[in-house]
Order: C-alpha cells, then sequence, then structure tokens
C-alpha cells in the first residue's frame, strides 16, 4: 500500500492508546464490581458475529477481522488491526470507526430501547465501594501480566494502555501524565490521522466495497451495543442485586461517551438514577475486551 | 433523606436555598462529571436545612450536597 510504512501505523496507534488511558476515568467502577469485566466481553460477542457476517459477505479472514473490530469502538486498535491484518481496508475503517464513535449518541439509544423494558431501565443502582489506591494501582499491573499470558499477541495493546492507567493512578509522575493527556494526546491525533489519510488514495477507497466497510461497521456498532445489554439482562436472571441492562451498552467501549448514553437513558426512565460511575465499568472492561479480542485475531490470522 | 452525590465531580449550580422547601425529585444541583453536565434530583421531599458545597467545589461518590430535615 502506497503512504506511510506499515510499522509506522502500527507504533503510533500504541503512543495514543497510552495517550488516552492517561485521560480516562480511573478503573474503580471495574474493580468496585468485577460482574461489570464481564459486560465488556459481552460486548465483543458482537465483534464476532460482524467478523462471520463479512465473511459470509465475501471479505477474507484478515479484512473481516479488521472491519468487524469497528464495533470495539477503539480507534487505535482497530488502526493497529488494519495495519497489521488488512492494510488494504484500514483507511475504510478507520474512517468508519471514528465517525460511528462521535454516531454513539445516534446509534445506541434505539437499541437499547428495543432490548429493554421500561422497569429494567428503572432500576436503580446504588453505592459503589470505595476502591482503595493500593487497588487501583495493583489493577493495571496484574491485568496486563494475566492478559498477557492468556493472549500473548495483544500483549503491545494491552501494556500500552494499562502503563496509561498506571501512569495516572501511581500518582507520582505528575510530569508525565501531564504530557500523555495534552502534548502527547494531541502530536499523537495529528500524526496518526496524517498517516491513516495518506492511506486514502484513490485506487483502495474509491471503492463500492468501501461503502460496505461503512455499512458493516454500523451493524458491528449496533450488534455489540445489543450483545452487551442482552448479557446484562442475562446476568440479572441470576442475580440478586440486579443490575440495569442498559450499562452493558457502555460495553462499545466509546470512552465516555457511550457511559453518557446510558446514563441519560437511565435518568431518562428514572430520575434518582445515576448510571455514569456504574456504566464507567463496562466501558473500560470494553476497551480491554476489545485489546483482547484483536490480540486473539492477530494470533490466528496474523 | 439528605441528598448525596452518586457521581464524582465538579459543582456547577445550587438550584435551592436554605429553608427552601423541595419536592421529590425536584432538580437541586448541576454537577460536571466525565465532561457532561449531570443534573442531581432530590430523593425525597422536604426543608433544606444545610447546603454543603458551593459551585466550584469537587465532590466524590458519597459526599453529602444538602442536609434535609
Amino acid at each position: 500500500m502506497s503512504g506511510p510504512p506499515r510499522s509506522f501505523l502500527c507504533t503510533w496507534p500504541l503512543r495514543s492508546d497510552t495517550s488516552r488511558s492517561c485521560s480516562f476515568p480511573s478503573p474503580s467502577a471495574c474493580i468496585a464490581n468485577p460482574k461489570t469485566l464481564l459486560l465488556g466481553a459481552g460486548a465483543q460477542v458482537g465483534v464476532i458475529f460482524t467478523f462471520l457476517g463479512a465473511h459470509l459477505l465475501g471479505f477474507d479472514l484478515p479484512s473481516a477481522a479488521s472491519i468487524a473490530i469497528i464495533g470495539g469502538a477503539d480507534g487505535p486498535t482497530t488502526i493497529y488491526i488494519g495495519a497489521k491484518l488488512a492494510p488494504q481496508v484500514l483507511g475504510a475503517t478507520a474512517v468508519a470507526a471514528y465517525s460511528y464513535m462521535a454516531l454513539v449518541p445516534v446509534i445506541q439509544p434505539p437499541v437499547m430501547r428495543l432490548l429493554t423494558t421500561k422497569n429494567e431501565r428503572r432500576i436503580v443502582m446504588r453505592q459503589l465501594r470505595p476502591v482503595s489506591r493500593l487497588e487501583r494501582i495493583v489493577f493495571p499491573i496484574v491485568g496486563t501480566l494475566v492478559i498477557c499470558l492468556l493472549v500473548p499477541a495483544s500483549a503491545p495493546l494491552m501494556s500500552m494502555l494499562m502503563v496509561g492507567n498506571l501512569f495516572r493512578e501511581s500518582g507520582v509522575v505528575e510530569r508525565l501524565v501531564s504530557t500523555s493527556q495534552t502534548e502527547l494526546m494531541n502530536i499523537v491525533v495529528i500524526i496518526l490521522g496524517l498517516s491513516v489519510g495518506a492511506t486514502l488514495n484513490a485506487e483502495t477507497f474509491l471503492r463500492p466495497q468501501v461503502l460496505m466497510v461503512f455499512g458493516l461497521g454500523l451493524v458491528a456498532f449496533a450488534l455489540c451495543t445489543a450483545t452487551g445489554v442482552l448479557l446484562a439482562k442475562f446476568m440479572n436472571l441470576f442475580l440478586k442485586d440486579k443490575i440495569n441492562p442498559l450499562i452493558g451498552a457502555a460495553g462499545v467501549s466509546a470512552v465516555p461517551m457511550s457511559a453518557r448514553v446510558v446514563h441519560t437513558m437511565g435518568s431518562e426512565a428514572n430520575r434518582k438514577n445515576y448510571l455514569l460511575a456504574h456504566a464507567m465499568g463496562p466501558n473500560l472492561a470494553g476497551v480491554i475486551g476489545t485489546a483482547v479480542l484483536a490480540g486473539v485475531f492477530l494470533s490466528i490470522l496474523g | 433523606m439528605d441528598v448525596v452525590a452518586y457521581v464524582p465531580g465538579k459543582v456547577l449550580q445550587v438550584k435551592v436555598a436554605v429553608g427552601g422547601t423541595i419536592k421529590e425529585e425536584q432538580e437541586v444541583m448541576v454537577i460536571e462529571s466525565m465532561k457532561m453536565e449531570t443534573k442531581i434530583y432530590a430523593e425525597s421531599a422536604g426543608r433544606v436545612s444545610e447546603i454543603k458545597v458551593a459551585p466550584g467545589c469537587m465532590v466524590k461518590i458519597g459526599d453529602v450536597l444538602l442536609v434535609l430535615e
């Protein structure tokens, strides 16, 4: 492919992961309520369905994986997978991923409303237990170790994500955190944006296939929202302290956009409900889930 | 029941005054949490006896915002 070299496109998304996770809210919701980690996984099931669908529609397996991972709502991961597996669709998948992430408030609510009853949306979720600083430091370290051992191919993504988290939670590298959240973030956005844009030449981008990529990306977002919500409803069958199924939609890890969408819908159903903090659990779990699933794709198809 | 913060963030507006009566589910405060303006509603009706925060204060989950009698 013409444009920036593949190695370049592989390393810059990783730096973006670090700077992004520095600015994320803390993983306290994940740690306080570990069930929400499952919801992060639940949303990724939609990616798998999209993967199969894309393949059935004629895309080869690596391209289908790059398209399906759009549903993970994770720009850097989408670029990383695209650069490694299917550079010919990278431009289209990147454009689709970022566009749909901005459209989350439009795409998610209809799906969420369709799959939940008014009573389910009214379920109130209360206090999260306070999470100690030690827990918030141990979480990224243990999480990285466990996941890198289980899915070694996800190591670059996971470790870059978690190191940004660790920078912030340790509280002793304020300068690094500050740079990551601002200057590094802006530098990476400019460089990534221009590099990915440079791959959008006419031969690869002005083709009917690109429309299919956009369509499948939209399907991926909707499916991931659906599988997240449905898993939450399923979990409620076994839970005494019910979770509000809306937070399953936050497994689509557009941080914190989908958490905000969940909160707004929850508040509309029941003013006493403040789902924002609770939705951050699946939100961050979804980022981890997407990184793991990307690692799985890489190890099987890379 | 006291009005407690269920989201962390910065208080933007306090919409009631000490001594005022509030109804259940009345909007009493606006907090900015994760770059989103979140409206805080009263859990129950009552009279405001104390306002524990002011615009600009940072609050954590569990902080008491208003004391009702």
